[in-house]
């Protein structure tokens, strides 16, 4: 089957390999190795000013004017794309589980407050503490309130894009807590002082060189040193003491079970156990939208989730924290942020059953080229267009259009999140409520009266520099010549298909006016 | 071959040739006329057509394309079949062009519009080609319309039995051996508006969709989206790599290359 098609996806693997030669079998450890040949500033995310548009183009240019990282970051991610899809290919009941999940994931969020009461009641029947958060704010209040409360100074934690989302890890700096991230990605990205820009894989965006001078100037490395495993040893070795002496801890969680009230985490590093088990007091922040009912449900997700991810059939770690271990302190805060809000909204609540896989940032052509800081927010890709809009649709009222509308992106997605569709619909609601440049909406709008009239129409593409100016540079909303900036312009077809047929075929042809 | 009747009648069928095509690549429309023709279709071309209004639409601007899709309806109503040479503007017909009321008469046409490649393969059943003949090597480029939302032949990112329609078709054509690029599917960067709005994106999506199908070896980028080839073939001039682009309505008609 897909011989034509797949053949190429049965390719070799560069395999990553050890120090005897042995190929690498962890899942991110056999992606393509890093190749950076010599040395190119890392493109940076833009500064995007408070009331100022979140400008995707802008910022996309410029990771493609460091044309090493962004062919890296291209190979890469496509790397894991055919990886997932070969993991895809080889169960026959792939495209039944993603439907499974999404159904799953539409009857929870139909049924979001019985499903959230379940799990509270029974999360305190196991001895937790369960908080109630209903927006970023009020979650970094509850946990620096739970932190003082112990007279805790120190905090491990493990990656989490909704503590990112609240802007946690700066809020509690600012209130003199001691963060250390335990995922290695995460903790490049926080010793170089910069978000995530990958839900997955935070730091896929630097090379290892990258790495190097961050890890060199905050870790005191060897400079110039890019080994990765002299690297991650370093990191390692750096911050086990920090990890060992915390005085608490903070995972996020991939799914909450509403029958057991557990909190379950999906790592390859294990770092969500080590911050949850090391230290006496482990607090989770989960968003309500992780809930699944039943821990016979989460089987169809975990059967999808490092699939779709990493295309590795499972990750390293899959942890139910039911209740704290003895002498210890468990403690979960539900997050809304918006959430709630996001399911009354009739084309785009169906959002809410992302499981945060990446898959549709690795498959996107954009994203792929653009790199994740360039959307200016936790959540980037096809995933950050659709759910940015909700936290602030003037800041990221751009987003949408940072699109082919390809539609790639809803085929992997594992819960069969219309992507694509609710994307285009975002395009509407921009429109709608002028959150799109007025230049922008006047070209559309000259646009419509001349499509519309077909004697404006004629006149318009009559001559092929008035064809130029309108096809193919149609409807720009400046000036320049966008289209020509790195293309060529199509040759003028002479006479067009209308007047060859006025001259040749009108009055003669067979069909005639119905 | 179906005989291209439908209830005993000649299939009357209204050529929907869109804006680029008519400017630009005038060729493509007379290909698909005389295919159509060959095949024994009688086809009229509505004289006062102008575009679908899907640059609108895709822009967000629904209002502003409500004109254009009335005008739509008025050129193309009463056909048997509303045929086009361009994957996403029949995607744009077919699957949203909902800036007017939805009357029997608009989803009539919106239903009975159809792209080549499927009417072809899906109504007319067409089984040879006999004048044609291809000895190139070629790579197809599915636009992301026809393959995602027309369904013109199984994306590589679901599991499912394989098919393509254009290929079905292609592999009817003397000489003409067909190239596998490294990601078939793959995007080119188009996306019509976005094409000028992310311009930077587009352009370096079109060089990696030109230069991985000469990879494979292909001379020839053939496609069922004009638009596409368009793009492409201003990516592969600027980078000065030799590839020939050409519509499959082209092929299909025995374009002597």
């Amino acid at each position: 089957m897909n011989d034509l098609l797949h053949k190429n996806l049965a390719g070799g693997d560069r395999a990553k390999r050890d120090q005897d030669g042995k190929p690498l079998q962890h899942a991110e450890a056999t992606s393509m190795p890093l190749q950076a040949k010599q040395r190119e500033a890392q493109p940076r995310a833009m500064i995007t000013k408070d009331g100022k548009r979140v400008d995707h183009a802008e910022a996309a240019k410029r990771f493609l004017a460091a044309p090493e990282h962004q062919t890296f970051h291209d190979e890469r991610l496509w790397d894991m794309r055919r990886k997932r899809d070969r993991q895809a290919f080889a169960i026959d009941e792939w495209e039944e589980l993603r439907e499974l999940a999404s159904k799953i994931k539409e009857h929870t969020l139909t049924h979001l407050d019985t499903y959230l009461e379940q799990f509270e009641a029974a999360a305190k029947a196991n001895g937790v503490t369960v908080h109630w958060a209903k927006d970023g704010d009020e979650h970094n209040a509850i946990v620096l309130g739970i932190l003082r409360d112990h007279g805790a100074k120190t905090l491990i934690k493990s990656k989490s894009m909704l503590t990112e989302e609240c802007g946690m890890r700066e809020f509690l700096t600012e209130h003199g807590i001691d963060i250390t991230e335990t995922d290695l990605g995460e903790r490049i990205q926080q010793l170089d002082n910069e978000a995530p820009s990958h839900v997955v894989v935070p730091s896929v965006h630097k090379l290892r060189m990258d790495v190097s001078d961050v890890f060199a100037r905050t870790l005191g490395t060897e400079p110039g040193n890019d080994d990765p495993h002299y690297l991650a040893e370093s990191q390692r070795r750096t911050t086990r003491p920090l990890i060992l002496a915390a005085d608490a801890g903070l995972t996020g969680g991939n799914f909450l079970i509403a029958e057991t009230g557990a909190v379950v985490t999906c790592t390859n590093e294990g770092n969500a156990d080590l911050s949850a088990n090391t230290p006496k007091l482990h607090i989770a922040s989960v968003g309500i939208e992780k809930l699944v009912p039943r821990v016979s449900d989460l089987g169809v997700f975990i059967r999808l989730l490092s699939r779709s991810a990493l295309g590795s059939p499972i990750t390293q770690y899959t942890s139910h924290f039911k209740a704290a271990r003895a002498g210890a302190t468990m403690h979960i805060v539900l997050v809304d942020n918006g959430r709630s809000a996001r399911l009354g909204l009739k084309e785009f609540w169906t959002s809410l059953k992302c499981i945060r896989c990446g898959a549709c940032m690795n498959t996107c052509p954009v994203y792929r080229r653009s790199g994740g800081l360039s959307y200016g927010f936790t959540y980037s890709g096809p995933l950050g267009l659709v759910i940015d809009p909700t936290f602030d649709k003037h800041k990221f009222s751009n987003l949408p259009f940072a699109s082919t509308l390809n539609g790639s992106c809803t085929n992997v997605c594992p819960t069969k999140i219309n992507l694509h569709e609710q994307i285009y619909a975002w395009r509407g609601v921009m429109a709608r409520e002028h959150e799109v440049p007025l230049a922008k909406k006047t070209a559309m709008q000259a646009a419509g009266v001349v499509l519309g009239n077909p004697k404006l129409y004629r006149a318009a593409i009559a001559t092929a520099d008035s064809a130029l100016s309108m096809l193919p540079r149609f409807a720009t909303y400046n000036r320049l010549n966008a289209w020509g900036r790195g293309r060529e312009n199509p040759e003028p077809g002479g006479q067009s298909f209308h007047l060859w047929w006025a001259k040749n075929r009108a009055g003669k042809a067979k069909g005639g006016r119905p | 071959m179906r005989q291209p009747g439908l209830f005993g009648k000649i299939m009357r069928i209204g050529l929907f040739v869109p804006c680029y095509i008519d400017a630009f690549f005038p060729e493509v429309g007379i290909a698909t006329l005389e295919l159509l023709e060959r095949l024994g279709c009688a086809v009229d071309y509505p004289f006062d057509q102008t575009c679908c209004g899907q640059p609108m639409a895709n822009s967000g601007c629904q209002v502003e394309a409500e004109a254009t899709e009335r005008l739509f309806v008025e050129n193309f109503s009463g056909y048997d079949y509303v045929v086009c040479p361009s994957g996403s503007c029949v995607h744009h017909v077919r699957s949203k062009f909902d800036a007017i009321e939805q009357t029997d008469a608009v989803k009539q046409v919106r239903s009975r519009t159809y792209e080549l490649v499927e009417f072809l393969h899906d109504i007319l059943e067409v089984e040879d080609f006999p004048w044609a003949r291809f000895p190139h090597k070629v790579g197809l480029h599915n636009g992301c319309g026809s393959l995602r939302g027309l369904h013109h032949a199984a994306p590589s990112e679901l599991n499912v039995p394989f098919f393509s329609k254009p290929l079905d078709l292609l592999r009817k054509v003397p000489g003409l051996e067909i190239v596998t690029p490294a990601r078939p599917d793959e995007c080119c960067g188009f996306g019509g508006t976005f094409s000028v709005f992310e311009e930077a994106v587009s352009v370096k999506a079109g060089q990696d969709k030109v230069t991985d199908h000469a990879q494979a070896g292909a001379t020839y980028i053939v496609s069922a989206d004009t638009s596409c080839l368009m793009h492409q073939k201003g990516c592969a001039e600027r980078m000065g790599t030799p590839m020939k682009f050409i519509h499959i309505a082209q092929v299909l008609n025995g374009a002597a290359q």
